[in-house]
């Protein structure tokens, strides 16, 4: 049995229950779905309200979409670690021969794929209540800088959760305080360069917020009113990519030792 | 030869809270030889599963060695981990909204089985664990039984040259104990040279299926030895009951080395309970029962139990 193999069956073994979940978790058309368009529509009605220019409306739903992206990297990648300790499973993911990155990469793939069923069905529901109309965009652009976003955020997840591996219920608090100031920066409901250069600079570590811009800007053209150029954007979101799979390899390897050395990795109810 | 597991002086101590050092390891010499169910004993907090978590390299060594399957828990643990599993009796491990045989396929992904193996041995195992019928039920449907069942099902999936079984039937009624059990025998039996390593605190189970059984506490461990050869060690006087014909005179023996002995009468028998420093002075016994023309119905070698070998080492502090 080859590394490769190995790891692919990991990977392919842990990406599963979430894939599944999409079909035996039918609550999440409720909670997912109809629930977010409730905040989206009352952004919506803001911005009509104050006479804002219609695109902002697609802005809102293409926003509120990407948002179940940053939850699912908050609470089911970083936060996940601390569950799996709690239920068991993080003992055996570690005494099992496959590599940890496999473990990570298998649940950003599940999760990607979960929460990329969900964040489309909020868009084509958006798009068709609120009437949003897109001008023709470059399709392979969308899925770049979409695919390059995607790769960014969850290998920052991955980083993340490496480090919330030693951290056990501090991490749900992290988690919890991460949640809602990164959704002002990260510009979910407006364009982020709104906060001025400085701010949507520092802003633009996290991943979601150039890949945001980046995607209201291939899709709404001249009137994306984008932060940075889109190809700017993805070689920023190509080398955050990088760092942040580098990184999580490295820290993830790091924490494990520690975690032996301190015994924490298996011990409950920190 | 190569042992399943060689630990040397080992020592593990962790930073409390309190910032006072908790010594849960102090200086643990063991060897579980390769094909062997060894069982290891101990009273809550006696370091038995900071000793597992060792050997499954989960947990460092604060000083001292460790191999399993001839490879150092600390330098070489990637060699190790292929080779080993470990089944916790208490653990909740797996995804309640996959099905049994969906969360068994899961963990042998992570052990690289190819897919037809794996659904083959996942067969097996659901059948000889009794879950056949279970097989297509999600987790969170099932019984904490049968949940446990397919915990201890998931350890042998894998084919472990080195199985740690820590309390595998905790929680199980006595049916589905008897179940585990027998397959537990099963396997070594026809997988020649497989180890369990198993921790209970059922004496019963412990006597009934190791080979050899390490007792440890506050860290050290206390004896090592056949189940027989422990109970022997604590008890050095022999003691018989001899079942005797009819309620007649309650006598009393006169051999030398004699301890005790003790009358007691039952629906027209009577019972004499004897201890003797030598065992064989019980022929003296038989024959003054003889010169006293009682008829002996029955003669019993009263064995002492593995439960008081072990009350009777950990109270003791060695054996």
């Amino acid at each position: 049995m080859s590394w490769l193999s190995l790891n692919l069956r990991a990977v392919y073994g842990r990406a599963y229950p979430r894939v599944i979940g999409v079909m035996r978790e039918i609550s999440w058309i409720l909670f997912d779905i109809f629930l977010p368009l409730l905040g989206i529509a009352a952004f919506i009605f803001y911005y009509r309200a104050m006479g804002a220019p219609e695109v902002f409306t697609g802005f809102v739903i293409i926003g509120g979409a990407m948002t179940a992206f940053w939850m699912n990297v908050l609470w089911s990648m970083a936060a996940q670690f601390y569950w799996e300790k709690e239920t068991g499973n993080m003992s055996l993911f570690l005494i099992a021969p496959m590599s940890r990155m496999a473990v990570l990469a298998g649940m950003a793939l599940g999760g990607m794929f979960l929460t990329t069923i969900r964040a489309l069905s909020t868009i084509v529901l958006g798009f068709i209540i609120f009437g949003v109309s897109v001008q023709a965009f470059p399709v392979l652009d969308l899925l770049l800088i979409f695919g390059l976003t995607m790769v960014a955020l969850y290998g920052m997840g991955m980083m993340l959760s490496s480090v919330y591996l030693m951290y056990g219920r501090g991490a749900y608090n992290v988690s919890a305080l991460a949640q809602e100031p990164i959704y002002l920066v990260s510009g979910f409901y407006f364009p982020v360069r709104q906060l001025g250069l400085l701010l949507a600079g520092l802003a633009s570590i996290i991943p979601i917020t150039l890949g945001l811009d980046g995607i209201r800007q291939v899709l709404f053209g001249d009137q994306g009113m984008g932060f940075l150029p889109v190809g700017t954007e993805m070689l920023i979101l190509a080398g955050l990519g990088i760092v942040f799979l580098v990184g999580a390899k490295l820290s993830l390897d790091y924490m494990e030792y520690l975690g032996r050395r301190e015994g924490r990795l298996t011990l409950r109810w920190q | 030869m190569v042992h399943a597991v060689e630990a040397q002086a080992v020592t593990r101590v962790f930073d409390s809270k309190a910032k006072q050092k908790v010594t849960a390891l102090d200086g643990v010499d063991l060897e579980v030889k390769e094909g062997e169910l060894f069982g290891l004993l101990g009273p809550n907090g006696a370091g038995k599963t900071t000793l597992i978590k060792i050997m499954c390299t989960l947990l460092l060594p604060t000083s001292g060695s460790v191999k399993v399957l001839g490879h150092d828990v600390v330098d070489d643990f990637q060699a190790i981990r292929p080779r080993i599993n470990m089944v916790s009796g208490g653990e909740t491990s797996g995804y309640g909204l996959l099905t049994v045989r969906e969360n068994l396929w899961m963990f042998s992904q992570f052990y690289g089985i190819p897919g037809k193996e794996a659904r083959r041995r996942i067969d097996e195992v659901l059948e000889q664990f009794g879950l056949l019928d279970k097989g297509d039920s999600k987790v969170r449907a099932i019984s904490t039984g049968q949940r446990k069942k397919m915990n201890v099902a998931r350890g042998f999936i894998t084919d472990p040259d080195l199985l740690f079984l820590d309390e595998p039937t905790l929680g199980l009624d006595v049916s589905a104990s008897f179940v585990v059990r027998e397959y537990i025998r099963r396997w070594l039996h026809e997988k020649k040279g497989r180890t369990i390593l198993l921790t209970t605190h059922y004496m019963a189970e412990a006597e009934d299926m190791c080979e050899r059984v390490a007792i440890i506490d506050k860290g050290k461990i206390l004896a090592c030895d056949s189940p027989n050869n422990l109970k022997r060690s604590v008890r050095e006087s022999a003691r018989f009951g001899i079942e005797v014909e009819g309620d007649g005179a309650q006598w009393q023996p006169q051999v030398a080395g004699l301890i005790s002995a003790a009358w007691s009468c039952k629906e027209g028998r009577r019972l004499l309970t004897i201890s003797l420093e030598q065992e064989d002075t019980l022929t003296d016994v038989l024959l003054q029962l003889r010169d006293r023309r009682e008829v002996v119905l029955s003669i019993n070698k009263e064995e002492p139990t593995l439960e008081e070998a072990f009350v009777s080492i950990v109270k003791g502090g060695s054996a």
